[in-house]
C-alpha cells in the first residue's frame, strides 16, 4: 500500500460522521466612509493612501517625492514615461536593481487595507517584493468593505499567482521593535484614484 | 517521564532564574495578547466569526477525505505535483529527492513549523544540504543553534543583545549594536543574497482549497514569496488538515488569522498560489505523521482545526512564565501540550501539566478548539497509560484511599493537624513541593466536622 493509500484510508476509517455545512460566514462590516477608514487602516500598517484626480496626478507626485530615484518600472501604460526599467527582462532575478515599482491593483478592502494584486497585473511574480519601494494605484471606486466581499468579487484561481498586499514589509522579531522594510518594499504608498 | 531529559517543569525553573527577564518575556506577550484584543473588539460580528471557524473546521474533519482527494485533483490539474508522506522521514526523504533531482545542495525556507515537527534542517545537514531560514526570527534562532520558542515569534525568549551578539559572530554587524532596525538590515542584506542564490524554496501551507487546487501563505516579512518567486522549484510543506472547502471560506479565516496573532488586520502578504510560474516547478508535500491517529480520538480530534495563530500562547499564564523552550516540542504553548502527546505519550507526558487550567486559551482561539478541556483530558489518560511519574500518581492514589472513606479521612486529618502542630519540619522542608514557594497555614484547632457537630450539640441543650 502506498502512503498515499495508507492516509486515505485512515483518514476514512477515523474520521468523525459527516457533519453538513451550513453555518453563516459572511458578514456585512459598515463604515461611515470607505476610503477614510481604508486609508486609516492602512497608516495603521505603515503605508500611506494619496487621493488623486487623475493619472498626471500620480505622475507629479512620483516626481515630487522619488526625486533622483533611478531604476522605477511600472505596468501601467499611463505612467511609462516615470519608468527607466523595463520590466520586459528574461529573468526575476534581474528585478533586483529596482528601487520603485508602480504596479496596478484590482480592488482594496476598507477593513485592513489590503489590495488584491495578481498575475493580471504583473508580469513577475516577485515584483511587488523585490523592489525597494512600491506604489500601487487603485480606483476610489474599487475600494471594498471587508473580507466576505472580497472573495466574492475575486476569483483566486483566475491566475496562477494572486496576493494580497496590506502596507509596507514589516518585522518585529528583535524584541517586538516594529521595523518597515524586512525583506519586501520598504514602503507602500497606496495611489487612490478618485 | 523518565524519558524526558528536562522535563516542563525542571526547564521552567531554570528559566524562572532570571527574574527581570521572565517578567520582561510576561509583560511583551502579554502586550501582544492586549493588540490582539484591541483588534478584536473593533470587529462586532468577532463571536459569529469564530462560530463560523469552528463549523467550517468541524466540517473539514468530517470530510477530510473527500476534501483532499477533490484537493489533490485540482492541484494536479494546476501542474502541481502532489507527494503523499506517512511520517516525518519519509517527508524529509521526498525533500531530499527533489533536492538531488535538481542537483543542488542548498535550500531557503521560509517559516513551517511542520519541517520543525519533521526535524528536516537537521536531516539535510546530515545530508550535506545547507538550509537557510529566511524568516527574521528563525533565522536568529537557526544561528545560535536554537529552535523556535513561539509559532509566530520564534525569536520572542531573546534580547535585542542577544540578537546583536549573535549578528555580529555571524554577520559582521558592530559588536554591542542593539538597534533592530539596524540588525533587521543586516539581514535583510544577508538574506537577499540567499533569496538571489537558492534553486530550492520551501514553504509551508497556511490553507489549501479543495475547491481550486491552490494553497495560500501568510507572511509580514515577504520571505515566503521572495524565495519561491526568485527559485526554479517552490516545495510546499502541509499537514493534511490544512484544508478547507471553498475560496470563499477564507474570508472568515484571513479575517481571524492575524487579528488573533498580533493584533494585525492581517498579514502583510496573504498569496494565492494556483500554478507553478512558467519554468517553474512547484511540488506540494501532504503530510500525515500522526494527525489520522489524532482525528481517530473523539475527545481530541479538535486540535487539528488549529490555524497557528499562537493566541493560546499569548494569553497562557504557564507560557508567559516558562517560555517556549520549557516545552521541548517544534510546537510549544498550550495548543501544542494537546498535540504533542498524540504524537509520543512517554516523551510528553509533563505537557498537559503545564497549565493551571483556567481556560483562557479555549477563550481566545479563533476555531474555539476546547483547549483547557483537552489539557484536562490527557491528564486522565496518561495516568491510565501509566505516565506519570510515581509520585504524582502515588498521591493521587492515596488520596482516593483517603477521600473514599470517610473515617479514614477524619483519622489522617487528625493525625495531618496534630504533626503540623508539634513536628512542623514534617511538612516545612524541601521535599515538598508546596512549601517551596509558600508558607504553611496555620493549623486549625479542629476540623469543621468537629466544629460542626459542636455546634449541633450546643443547639440541643
Amino acid at each position: 500500500m502506498t502512503s498515499r493509500e495508507k492516509i486515505l484510508s485512515s483518514i476514512k476509517k477515523n474520521q468523525p460522521d459527516y457533519q453538513e455545512l451550513n453555518v453563516n460566514f459572511k458578514f456585512e462590516s459598515v463604515f461611515e466612509d470607505l476610503y477614510a477608514k481604508f486609508a486609516d487602516t492602512l497608516s495603521f500598517v505603515g503605508g500611506k493612501a494619496v487621493e488623486v484626480a487623475d493619472y498626471v496626478a500620480i505622475k507629479a507626485d512620483v516626481k515630487e517625492h522619488y526625486q533622483g530615484v533611478l531604476n522605477i518600472a511600472t505596468t501601467i501604460p499611463e505612467l511609462s514615461e516615470l519608468a527607466d526599467f523595463s520590466l520586459n527582462i528574461d529573468s526575476p532575478h534581474e528585478l533586483e536593481m529596482l528601487n520603485l515599482a508602480i504596479i496596478e491593483g484590482d480592488f482594496g478592502v476598507a477593513e485592513n487595507a489590503a489590495i488584491w494584486v495578481s498575475e493580471k497585473h504583473l508580469p513577475h511574480r516577485v515584483l511587488p517584493m523585490i523592489t525597494q519601494y512600491l506604489a500601487i494605484v487603485i480606483h476610489k471606486k474599487h475600494i471594498l468593505t471587508n473580507m466576505h466581499r472580497a472573495y466574492e468579487r475575486v476569483q483566486v484561481n483566475e491566475t496562477g499567482f494572486g496576493t494580497f498586499i496590506s502596507g509596507p514589509s514589516k518585522t518585529a522579531d528583535i524584541e517586538q521593535s516594529l521595523v518597515i522594510g524586512a525583506h519586501g518594499a520598504r514602503g507602500l504608498v497606496v495611489y487612490v484614484l478618485a | 517521564m523518565n524519558n524526558i531529559r528536562i522535563d516542563h517543569a525542571s526547564a521552567s525553573t531554570e528559566f524562572n532564574k532570571d527574574e527581570a527577564h521572565v517578567d520582561w518575556h510576561d509583560e511583551t506577550l502579554w502586550f501582544v495578547r492586549s493588540k490582539r484584543d484591541k483588534a478584536v473588539f473593533q470587529i462586532p460580528e468577532w463571536e459569529q466569526l469564530r462560530e463560523a471557524g469552528s463549523q467550517i473546521k468541524n466540517h473539514v474533519l468530517s470530510n477530510m477525505h473527500d476534501l483532499l482527494i477533490a484537493f489533490e485533483e485540482k492541484a494536479t490539474q494546476n501542474g502541481i505535483k502532489i507527494h503523499w508522506a506517512a511520517d516525518a522521514s519519509e517527508h524529509n526523504q521526498i525533500i531530499l529527492d527533489i533536492l538531488k533531482n535538481e542537483g543542488v545542495n542548498r535550500m531557503v525556507k521560509s517559516k513551517s513549523m511542520l519541517t520543525e515537527e519533521c526535524n528536516l534542517n537537521e536531516f539535510l545537514k546530515e545530508k550535506g544540504i545547507g538550509v537557510i531560514d529566511s524568516d527574521l526570527g528563525e533565522r536568529i534562532v537557526q544561528m545560535r543553534g536554537e529552535h523556535p520558542s513561539h509559532i509566530v515569534l520564534p525569536a520572542i525568549h531573546l534580547k535585542r543583545s542577544d540578537v546583536g551578539e549573535t549578528f555580529h559572530e555571524h554577520l559582521g554587524t558592530e559588536k554591542g549594536a542593539t538597534d533592530p532596525q539596524y540588525l533587521t538590515e543586516a539581514a535583510r542584506l544577508h538574506l537577499r543574497d540567499t533569496f538571489l542564490t537558492r534553486k530550492v524554496a520551501l514553504t509551508g501551507v497556511n490553507f489549501a482549497i479543495a475547491e481550486t487546487g491552490g494553497f495560500v501563505v501568510c507572511t509580514n516579512e515577504g520571505n515566503a514569496d521572495m524565495g519561491v518567486h526568485l527559485a526554479d522549484v517552490h516545495i510546499a510543506s502541509m499537514g493534511f488538515e490544512k484544508i478547507i472547502p471553498k475560496a470563499e471560506h477564507l474570508g472568515v479565516f484571513l479575517r481571524l488569522l492575524a487579528r488573533s496573532a498580533t493584533g494585525q488586520p492581517i498579514t502583510t502578504f496573504s498569496s494565492h498560489f494556483h500554478k507553478p510560474r512558467a519554468g517553474q516547478a512547484m511540488h506540494i508535500i501532504i503530510v500525515d505523521n500522526g494527525r489520522t491517529k489524532q482525528l481517530g480520538r473523539p475527545d481530541f480530534r479538535n486540535s487539528l482545526k488549529c490555524i497557528r495563530c499562537a493566541a493560546c500562547f499569548n494569553t497562557c499564564p504557564v507560557y508567559r512564565r516558562s517560555g517556549g523552550h520549557s516545552y521541548h516540542t517544534a510546537i510549544a504553548g498550550p495548543i501544542g501540550s494537546i498535540l504533542a502527546p498524540n504524537l509520543n505519550m512517554a516523551e510528553n507526558a509533563d505537557l498537559p501539566f503545564a497549565s493551571t487550567l483556567c481556560g483562557s486559551c479555549s477563550n481566545v482561539c479563533p476555531v474555539k478548539i476546547d483547549i483547557h478541556e483537552q489539557l484536562y483530558k490527557w491528564r486522565q489518560v496518561l495516568v491510565q497509560e501509566g505516565h506519570v511519574s510515581s509520585v504524582k500518581s502515588l498521591g493521587i492514589k492515596s488520596m482516593a484511599t483517603v477521600l473514599s472513606s470517610p473515617s479514614f479521612y477524619r483519622t489522617a486529618g487528625k493525625l495531618g493537624r496534630f504533626l503540623m502542630k508539634n513536628t512542623p519540619f514534617v511538612t516545612n522542608n524541601n521535599l515538598n513541593v508546596w512549601y517551596q514557594h509558600r508558607e504553611m497555614p496555620d493549623v486549625p484547632k479542629e476540623s469543621f466536622r468537629e466544629w460542626y457537630l459542636s455546634r449541633e450539640k450546643g443547639k440541643k441543650e
